[in-house]
């Protein structure tokens, strides 16, 4: 899968979670900035895995200690794209 | 004002299969957390939990009474035979028609739900048991408790996820104090130990995979558990004119709900139902010795907890002793309060308080004492036990020793 598909895709879940466009989710933004929440996140993160029939390692009480990094756009794309090399290369 | 206390008690659960087998875990900090042992558990991504072991329904029961009883009806039965046993009562004339059953559960007859759901969808079948809807109904439980004893009088089923027998506890004791019944039969009951019951937990993203170390830093989620607790809430006088063993009095009951968030709790919400049972049964903070927590062992549930035990008690936070039993018998949803409850009354008649197990280092967000590891002998004349459902709903019960 091309990694512009995946940033598309991943992009478009964000936005539909935060109820924008995803002409207007810019990659340094944070899911703070997205207006996404705890629980807004896991039903994102159900979605990614849907969507590219990955597993997301991530437990909500721990968010820090997961490989999964959620600091923005950008580190969420990235961490996606690297859990499809893993998991479907 | 009527006076309400506990004269039998009884439980089946992951780590004692009656009340002394439980409470003797409870002092030596026994895990009952291990394995996970059910069809398809190879499909989970969640594979522990605080699963009844050792337990085979048709040395309880015969293939009649199986068809109609799913796991949580079977664990209802088990433990209130050992509760009505306890208390001496048989159920007769005016006392028959005024007693009632008002229990706890959250999801009812889950097991026979993912059985019968798997048979019509999984396997094609056009066809089921004729006894899926009444085994399966939440009232199930609390109504073969009617019929095994003759109670006549009110009964119902309470269903405020994990607050539910909380409510229910707090329901008859109600009704017994308001002169509606001199005896109540009360408590509650959970089995999701199924692949469907712990998938749907799975997807909340707030299970461990490792073990429940409620108030630890480290600590990685909840871990389910099953069971049931079943207590005889009986009228003091008539306890006392008839010579009964009494285990502790229950003082005060409160409940609120946040009005904010289907699963975050509530600082405030948590706190009003503290402060409330504590006004309705007429206590100063300063009395209160240990407080069965909720402590699922979440980030979310146990800051906000520990933030809400700091703010009604003050100063005297430091002083009391608080724990997790989820610890060692896992989360048992609807019927968790009901089991905790035992902690309660071993706090309160033996004087040993219930460790928090598994804790491995202090959480600054969770500063207070809660009895790391090892149980603790300790002087308590009034416990106080929390349950904070999702849903926001919260439930507080208040005993004495008597």
């Amino acid at each position: 899968m091309a990694d512009e598909t995946i940033k598309t895709r991943v992009i478009d879940i964000l936005a539909r979670q935060a109820v924008l466009e995803p002409d207007d989710v810019t990659m340094d933004q944070s899911l703070d900035d997205l207006g996404i929440d705890s629980l807004g996140l896991v039903e994102s993160i159900f979605a990614i895995e849907e969507a590219f029939d990955i597993q997301v390692p991530y437990n909500a009480n721990e968010p820090e200690a997961s490989d999964f990094d959620i600091s923005s756009v950008r580190a969420i794309v990235e961490a996606v794209e690297q859990l499809v090399r893993d998991q479907k290369g | 004002m009527r006076r309400v206390v506990v004269t039998g008690a009884g439980t089946i659960n992951a780590i004692g299969h009656t009340v002394p087998a439980t409470l003797e875990s409870m002092r030596e900090g026994r895990c009952g957390i291990g394995p996970l042992d059910f069809r398809d558990v190879d499909r989970l991504s969640i594979r522990i939990g605080g699963q009844v072991r050792d337990y085979d329904p048709e040395q309880e029961f015969n293939r009649q009474q199986i068809a109609l009883y799913d796991r949580f009806t079977q664990f209802t039965l088990i433990a209130a035979r050992e509760a009505l046993a306890q208390s001496g009562l048989t159920f007769a004339g005016d006392l028959s028609a005024q007693t009632g059953v008002v229990l706890g559960t959250a999801g009812g007859g889950l097991n026979t739900h993912d059985e019968n759901y798997r048979a019509v969808y999984e396997e094609g079948k056009n066809r089921v048991h004729p006894f899926v809807v009444p085994k399966l109904m939440n009232n199930a439980a609390a109504s073969h408790v009617s019929m095994e004893y003759n109670l006549k009088g009110p009964s119902y089923t309470v269903a405020t996820a994990c607050a539910s027998s909380n409510h229910a506890m707090g329901q008859a004791f109600h009704m017994v104090r308001s002169g509606m019944s001199d005896v109540m039969i009360t408590g509650g009951s959970e089995s999701m130990m199924c692949f469907g019951g712990v998938k749907a937990w799975e997807g909340l993203r707030v299970m461990s995979k490792d073990a429940c170390r409620p108030f630890s830093l480290g600590r990685t989620g909840m871990v389910q558990g099953e069971g049931a607790g079943i207590f005889v809430f009986e009228e003091y006088e008539h306890a006392r004119a008839r010579g009964a063993d009494i285990l502790a009095e229950v003082i005060g009951f409160a409940m609120t709900s946040d009005a904010a968030d289907i699963v975050m709790p509530s600082k405030h919400g948590a706190a009003r139902a503290m402060e409330g049972a504590l006004r309705d049964a007429r206590l100063d903070a300063s009395e209160v010795g240990y407080i069965n927590a909720h402590g699922t062992g979440t980030a979310a549930n146990d800051k906000t907890e520990c933030a809400a035990v700091a703010d009604v008690f003050g100063h005297h936070a430091d002083n009391l002793l608080m724990s997790s039993t989820k610890s060692m018998h896992g989360h048992v949803i609807g019927g968790t309060g009901a089991i905790e409850l035992l902690a309660c009354i071993m706090a309160l008649r033996d004087g040993v308080v219930a460790p928090t197990i598994g804790y491995e280092e202090p959480d600054p967000e969770c500063a207070l004492d809660v009895v790391p590891n090892e149980a603790r002998e300790a002087d308590i004349s009034v416990a106080v036990s929390n349950a904070f459902a999702f849903g926001g709903f919260n439930a507080v019960l208040a005993l004495r020793r008597v």
